[in-house]
């Protein structure tokens, strides 16, 4: 359903700070695969995200999503497929609008916008079921500003719009580090529910290798801009983290790994 | 002191218009869109240069309002589509408007003195003095304007431009071009500042081509001054603040004057109450902390 051919991606091209940060990268994706991407810092994990969300256009390669030229839209217009949430939990939501404008900014994403009221009565019933199955109690604040939630409770939300339409591709970029252990636990567990139940394809950046095993039917691991392994079904059920860390050395012929790959 | 008074309110209300074109770019749409000190003197230009050429003076406020957009437009284009910086984009459009002002106004000051304006129309019909008819046009087309532009607020566009303002990377994953969104919003903003140019011009009798000369900054004194004095809470209030923050303000400036301040004093007096205004934040945040390690160090004697 995702067909990346040749992807290369290069930044300052042309002056003393040139990196590449993706180099012929090739993958495909099937209907339903949930592929979670590890990699040191700079890898160019995230960078691959947001060459498939449109937030930078590639140098060369293509995107193409269930046959379409993806590469080519704008990154507004790429939005109508795609469902996203930032390693930021401030950058997926408006934070001086109220919790049920955004998720009704999120109902319409990829529809038409007119003169009709933002939010509809029948939304925020719809809204009120969506929050509540959540277990944070939002149902009951959907008047408050974005602005008063916590970092968990941002993205918990930020997840909801994300899938609120659903998304032909969902993008989680890191979308658990900026949280504390227990609330990333949790937003996990969520997503990989959203995930399950949707039946959504799904790429999900992470650098703890622990998630990157437990979540996901596929393991892609990046150095250098390329893909140095990837895994799938029943042989990533019985990767262990000392094999990945293993792989790793002996793939890309780097020994360490960054501290945070390894504990975080 | 009460003709002082009534007059200050009158024209408050008649920059109130402007007031919360400065509002949407400002605060929603988080642009300091400096084009607004040419638009305001190009509604003047266009108003004066209708009712001189014997055109009807509503029809020139409507057309002065059209104007104001073309300017915002401009902007808009200049920043989204060429990448110019806002501010600078701002800058540009209003040096450009400096001379479209004149050539719209032939001359660098047009007098309307006994000709027609929307002021004369309402005197006429409800026989009101030329106070009363400004208060009254003023307010209508005031508050007016917060409803209507509560209502756009809260449609599907207008959640889509106080969403560009306040994260344009989250709306850009929800599909809204920013582009367009921002480019709306400059054109709403100067389009009611035009029409607040408009207003002024016919009240005053006059159209000067430097009329607009430091018009952000009263404009943002307005709003601060709303925004502190008047509500907070809700979308409603926060547009209401801002006309109560324009009389307000021109409550003050009359103030200062009567109490012998020169008239050549007013734009640094203005000037300094902005820059005190707006550098609040920090100044209370120092206080904190020189509170909090106070404290501190009660503690630990």
């Amino acid at each position: 359903m995702l067909k990346i051919t040749g992807l290369t991606k290069v930044f300052n091209p042309g002056t003393i700070n040139e990196k590449i940060a993706l180099d012929q990268v090739d993958l495909h994706l099937r209907p339903g695969d949930f592929v979670s991407v590890i990699g040191g810092n700079g890898a160019g994990k995230s960078t691959l995200l947001n060459c498939v969300a449109g937030v930078y256009r590639q140098e060369a390669g293509s995107i193409l999503l269930d046959g379409q030229r993806l590469d080519r839209l704008p990154e507004h217009k790429r939005a109508k497929h795609l469902g996203r949430v930032f390693q930021d939990p401030l950058m997926g939501t408006a934070a001086d609008m109220e919790i049920q404008e955004n998720l009704a900014l999120a109902a319409r994403r990829g529809g038409f916008r007119g003169l009709s009221w933002g939010v509809t009565a029948s939304e925020k019933a719809e809204f009120h079921t969506r929050l509540a199955a959540l277990g944070l109690g939002l149902e009951e604040r959907m008047s408050v500003k974005v602005r008063l939630l916590s970092g968990g409770q941002r993205q918990a939300l930020t997840l909801l719009m994300a899938i609120l339409k659903t998304p032909k591709l969902l993008l989680l970029d890191e979308h658990t580090a900026a949280l504390d252990p227990k609330t990333a636990r949790a937003v996990l567990a969520l997503s990989d529910r959203f995930i399950s139940d949707l039946g959504l394809t799904c790429m999900m950046v992470t650098h703890n290798m622990r998630d990157a095993i437990a979540y996901g039917n596929r393991l892609i691991m990046m150095s250098q801009g390329r893909i140095i392994l990837d895994v799938n079904g029943g042989d990533k059920k019985k990767l262990t983290v000392e094999e990945l860390i293993q792989m790793f050395s002996t793939k890309s012929g780097e020994e360490v790994m960054s501290d945070r790959m390894l504990l975080g | 002191m009460e003709q002082i008074l009534l007059g200050a309110v009158s024209l408050g209300l008649l920059w109130s218009i402007m007031t919360l074109g400065v509002y949407i770019s400002y605060r929603i749409l988080d642009v300091a869109d400096l084009s607004v000190e040419g638009s305001i003197t190009l509604g003047a230009a266009i108003c004066a240069g209708m009712i001189t050429a014997g055109g009807n003076p509503v029809l020139a406020l409507l057309i002065a309002f059209i104007g104001g957009m073309g300017a915002g437009l401009v902007t808009g284009l200049l920043h989204t589509k060429l990448g110019i910086p806002a501010l600078l984009s701002g800058i540009l459009t209003m040096i450009a408007l400096y001379s479209v002002n004149l050539r719209v106004m032939g001359v660098s000051n047009v007098s309307l003195l006994r000709m027609p304006t929307v002021y004369t129309l309402i005197g006429e019909l409800l026989g009101t003095s030329k106070t009363v008819s400004i208060m009254i046009a003023g307010s209508l087309v005031a508050f007016a304007l917060v409803f209507i532009l509560y209502w756009f607020f809260g449609t599907e566009i207008g959640s889509a431009i106080r969403a560009t303002g306040n994260n344009p990377h989250m709306v850009r994953a929800q599909g809204i071009n920013t582009d367009t969104a921002i480019i709306l919003g400059l054109m709403l903003a100067n389009g009611l500042v035009a029409l607040s140019g408009g207003l002024i011009a016919q009240s005053q009798n006059y159209a000067d081509v430097q009329m607009g000369v430091g018009s952000i900054v009263i404009g943002l004194a307005s709003l601060i001054i709303g925004e502190v004095l008047f509500g907070r809470h809700g979308f409603k209030s926060r547009l209401l603040s801002m006309v109560f923050g324009a009389i307000t303000y021109r409550i003050i400036i009359a103030l200062v004057l009567r109490l012998g301040m020169p008239a050549d004093d007013l734009k640094l007096f203005t000037a300094i109450t902005v820059a005190l205004a707006l550098s609040l934040p920090r100044f209370s945040a120092y206080l904190d902390t020189i509170k909090a390690s106070l404290k501190g160090g009660r503690r630990h004697a």
